[in-house]
């Protein structure tokens, strides 16, 4: 259990029922633990969410840490300005500009995120449909945004999982760099627009649910705080990697 | 919100089992707790069940055909280490081109013992341990009527099956199974030309291992959540049995650790099949210079023992857990220091993950960082004692039943210690450089955890078998079986330290040209005796096993060892949401056994009035 799963799931509840105590007599210490009662009153369903994701965060910090002691046994690495500096097929020379927009997107989509599951909360159904409908248009954008930036990179820079034209540049021709940047660019990144990709079709399917009232008759709208769960954590593990590949 | 979320106070259960509505999509289906059970069609109640209880059946029962397998495998290849020498005509009869000549080739003989170490370590002593005993306690000792989804559940069974079979048909194919190790190294298992084995045995070796993960990954989390989040009113956190705590932070290793050797095999998948260098550099391979250059296959090691190391936790706990509560059960004396327990559990499971690079000091890791890992690996001994300490301290003074499951708990601790003394030992990387990679780490770890831990499984089988089919095992053959697996054990893997520290290396296939190793022939043939008499004996416990299952004496007591514990406070033949009517609500902690001259007094009766005071007394604020 994490504190911000506390915050995230009773914040609402609580508020609508200030009044709800939960000491336990006998040893005079909440009874949060005691049995009988969901700790912290999180479904079991948000839960497991929280601890795949917990999972998954193991997943993502082992591919990068690997990416980070394959780097620095390197003597070389290729510069992310020059790798990463034509924006959208354009060939100009505009380092990360591409990348910094990909991640505007994405933030922005956690954004709309957080204001469908408020708008859950307040069981507004249409304007739930509304923010899922523009998460969803940011996924995609991004998932676009990173194709651009595969082809720019496969077929202007030379870069693929096996070779790299990236290298340094010995009298004034370029030399092969090492291998291992593309490979691993290409595996994460790839992996990470695999999450993206899986959390725009769990988006689509809640949104589906939610103009088809499955939540309204079910009287809550926590399914959109688990996918919402799930694409803030995919958000969360793209500044990580935006930091160690684009940054650093 | 919702009707759970305005009222804290209500029970939470299993949403197949009461008609309150929950939030978890499922609400349309209404059951009537255990009347569902006589009119389900049999493939929803024997093959997709949902059933907690028949989960871990197919758990078990899965397990115990890999531990088959997996145990006969070794038979065959401690022929070839204990008969060198020898032509049996009959393995090419069964085996064909694994024995050509009545003696298998090198390669069948990694592959047998690469399949050995996969099987028991993943398929047995992980998902059956686990499989069986999270399934059926976590409900059943909690008080929830079923797992948190018991959904999900089905699908780690499946998809653990699916793997299965995949692991399975790479024993036919006709390059052979895998032979790299269980460890799968690159570049061996990087490069389908480095062995027969690497190729499509590899192949599948290498999913079947990837969906095991998955499987495990799923089941945990529901392990986890269901812990948390389903237990009945009263069963408190510090009043959980202690077989709970070791299934708690099983779950906790594996979902931690899992991820990242996952992460280490798909690095290795891309190596083999798309090119890649993660792991490869600068090989010569038949004459040929391979294009790869700038990966390192230590990376692969640090990957895969991050989850290799917590993965010898994850086989051991459970049985830690298991020998907890039937020793209690069997000494009719509260377990000792209870709180120790716990916080030794959960030592362990810090520790597991700070200890890995201790199977990596040969491979040229700095001396310095090696040192760290020699302290943490040390530190392991503190919470591994205190469990044993606090055995022995239940034990003494008790009044011991040595019943079937009481010995296997008995042996499991003898093994436990035997091996784990040595495991002090090695832990220093002065004496490990010399014992790297000779039988006296096969002799450790197969004593510690292998021997351990399957011995901690059978007391679990023997002891939970009435609840499991509401019948009983045969005791004179689990005493035999018991005897036999015991003082075979020792005799096969007691000889093994004395080979080990005199330098004989593991994974050989024929020691005929080092004249160092000639004395021990006669000890290897001993051992591959030996070898064959306790598989023969494991056959009594098949036998018992499935026997009993149908033809066995039925059980009439609901609560046949006098246990605490809630799960034999349901009838003998629970349906599916396990108690008629309610859930019993919990007073106690489970292990008031003998306690005011009462022999057992169960969770679900409330406190007398004397114990009434007793609370009172130690709650009142001490003295400063």
């Amino acid at each position: 259990m994490s504190d911000s799963a506390i915050a995230v799931t009773s914040a609402a509840q609580l508020h609508e029922h200030p009044q709800v105590e939960f000491i336990d007599k006998e040893t005079n210490t909440h009874g949060w633990w005691r049995g009988g009662v969901s700790p912290f009153n999180v479904s079991y369903g948000k839960l497991m969410m929280w601890i795949f994701l917990l999972s998954d965060t193991f997943t993502f910090g082992a591919f990068l840490v690997s990416y980070g002691s394959s780097r620095f046994s390197e003597p070389f690495w290729p510069d992310a300005d020059v790798a990463f500096d034509s924006f959208f097929g354009i060939h100009a020379t505009l380092p990360l500009l591409s990348v910094s927009l990909m991640t505007f997107i994405l933030i922005m989509s956690s954004v709309t995120m957080v204001l469908a599951v408020h708008a859950g909360h307040l069981k507004k159904k249409k304007e739930v449909a509304k923010w899922l409908i523009y998460t969803i248009v940011g996924g995609l954008l991004f998932l676009g945004c990173q194709a651009f930036e595969w082809v720019d990179l496969i077929t202007t820079k030379g870069v693929t999982i096996t070779h790299n034209m990236l290298g340094p540049v010995i009298n004034g021709h370029p030399t092969p760099g090492p291998s291992t940047f593309g490979a691993f660019f290409f595996l994460i990144t790839g992996f990470h627009g695999c999450h993206v990709f899986s959390g725009v079709i769990l988006n689509f399917i809640i949104l589906m649910n939610v103009v088809k009232g499955t939540y309204e008759r079910r009287g809550h709208y926590e399914m959109v705080e688990k996918v919402g769960l799930y694409w803030h954590f995919v958000d969360l593990v793209w500044v990580y990697i935006f930091t160690c590949f684009y940054l650093f | 919100m919702s009707n759970e979320m305005n009222n804290p106070h209500q029970e939470i259960t299993h949403p197949q089992a009461v008609a309150i509505p929950v939030p978890t999509g499922h609400e349309t289906q209404v059951a009537e707790g255990h009347g569902i059970h006589h009119h389900e069609p049999f493939i929803t109640k024997y093959i997709f069940s949902q059933d907690h209880k028949m989960i871990s059946k197919q758990f078990l029962i899965t397990g115990i055909i890999w531990a088959t397998i997996g145990g006969f495998f070794s038979v065959l290849f401690r022929l070839q280490l204990g008969f060198p020498n020898d032509h049996f005509m009959w393995l090419h009869t069964i085996f064909g081109n694994w024995a050509p000549n009545g003696q298998f080739t090198p390669e069948a003989y990694y592959g047998l013992v690469t399949m050995h170490g996969t099987i028991m370590l993943f398929f047995v002593l992980t998902a059956g341990m686990s499989g069986t005993f999270a399934n059926l306690l976590i409900p059943l000792q909690l008080g929830a009527r079923d797992m948190a989804s018991p959904f999900m559940n089905m699908l780690s069974y499946w998809i653990f099956f699916i793997a299965s079979v995949v692991m399975f048909s790479s024993l036919f194919v006709s390059t052979g199974p895998f032979s790299g190790g269980w460890t799968a190294y690159p570049p061996l298992s990087a490069l389908k030309d480095a062995s027969p084995g690497s190729g499509t045995g590899g192949d599948l070796w290498l999913i079947a291992v990837l969906l095991f993960f998955i499987s495990q990954i799923f089941a945990g989390i529901n392990y986890i959540s269901t812990i948390l989040n389903m237990r009945t009113k009263g069963m408190s956190m510090s009043r959980m049995p202690l077989t709970i705590w070791g299934l708690l932070v099983t779950a906790i290793l594996g979902l931690l650790s899992f991820p990242v050797v996952i992460t280490g095999l798909v690095l290795l998948f891309f190596d083999k099949h798309l090119g890649t260098s993660f792991y490869l550099n600068s090989i010569y391979i038949s004459g040929h210079a391979l294009p790869n250059v700038g990966g390192s296959p230590i990376l692969y090691q640090h990957l895969f023992w991050f989850m290799g190391h917590p993965e010898v936790y994850i086989v051991i706990l459970p049985a830690m857990g298991i020998a907890s509560e039937v020793i209690a059960i069997n000494c009719r004396k509260p377990i000792f220091g209870y709180r120790g327990m716990v916080t030794a559990f959960f030592a362990i499971c810090i520790l597991a993950f700070l200890v890995w690079a201790h199977h990596m000091f040969v491979t040229g890791m700095n001396p310095y960082l090696g040192a760290f890992f020699v302290l943490l690996t040390l530190l392991i001994a503190v919470p591994s004692a205190i469990k044993v300490f606090n055995w022995i301290g239940t034990m003494w003074k008790g009044n011991i039943h040595l019943s079937v499951p009481c010995l296997f708990v008995i042996g499991f601790v003898s093994a436990f210690i035997s091996g784990g003394l040595t495991g002090i030992w090695m832990a220093n990387s002065a004496i490990d450089l010399d014992i790297h990679d000779t039988y006296f780490i096969i002799a450790h770890f197969h004593l510690v955890m292998g021997v351990a831990s399957i011995l901690g499984m059978c007391a679990g089988v023997y002891h939970w078998y009435p609840k499991m089919f509401g019948r009983k095992m045969n005791n004179t053959l689990g005493y035999i079986h018991f005897w036999i697996t015991l003082v075979g054990a020792y005799l096969i893997f007691w000889p093994m330290h004395y080979e080990g520290l005199a330098g004989m290396p593991r994974r050989y296939y024929d020691y005929a040209a080092w004249h160092t190793f000639a004395p021990f022939e006669g000890v290897n043939t001993f051992i591959s005796v030996v070898a064959i008499v306790v598989f023969i004996a494991q056959i009594l416990f098949l036998f018992n096993f499935f026997y009993s299952i149908f033809k066995g004496r039925k059980e009439t007591d609901p609560n046949p060892w006098k246990a605490n514990t809630l799960e034999w406070t349901t009838p003998i033949h629970p349906g599916h949401g396990n108690w008629i009517g309610e859930i019993p609500e919990v007073y106690r902690w489970p292990y008031d056994y003998s306690k005011n001259g009462i022999d057992f007094i169960p969770q679900n009766v409330p406190l007398g009035p004397e114990e009434e005071i007793e609370v009172a007394k130690e709650n009142q604020p001490q003295p400063v």
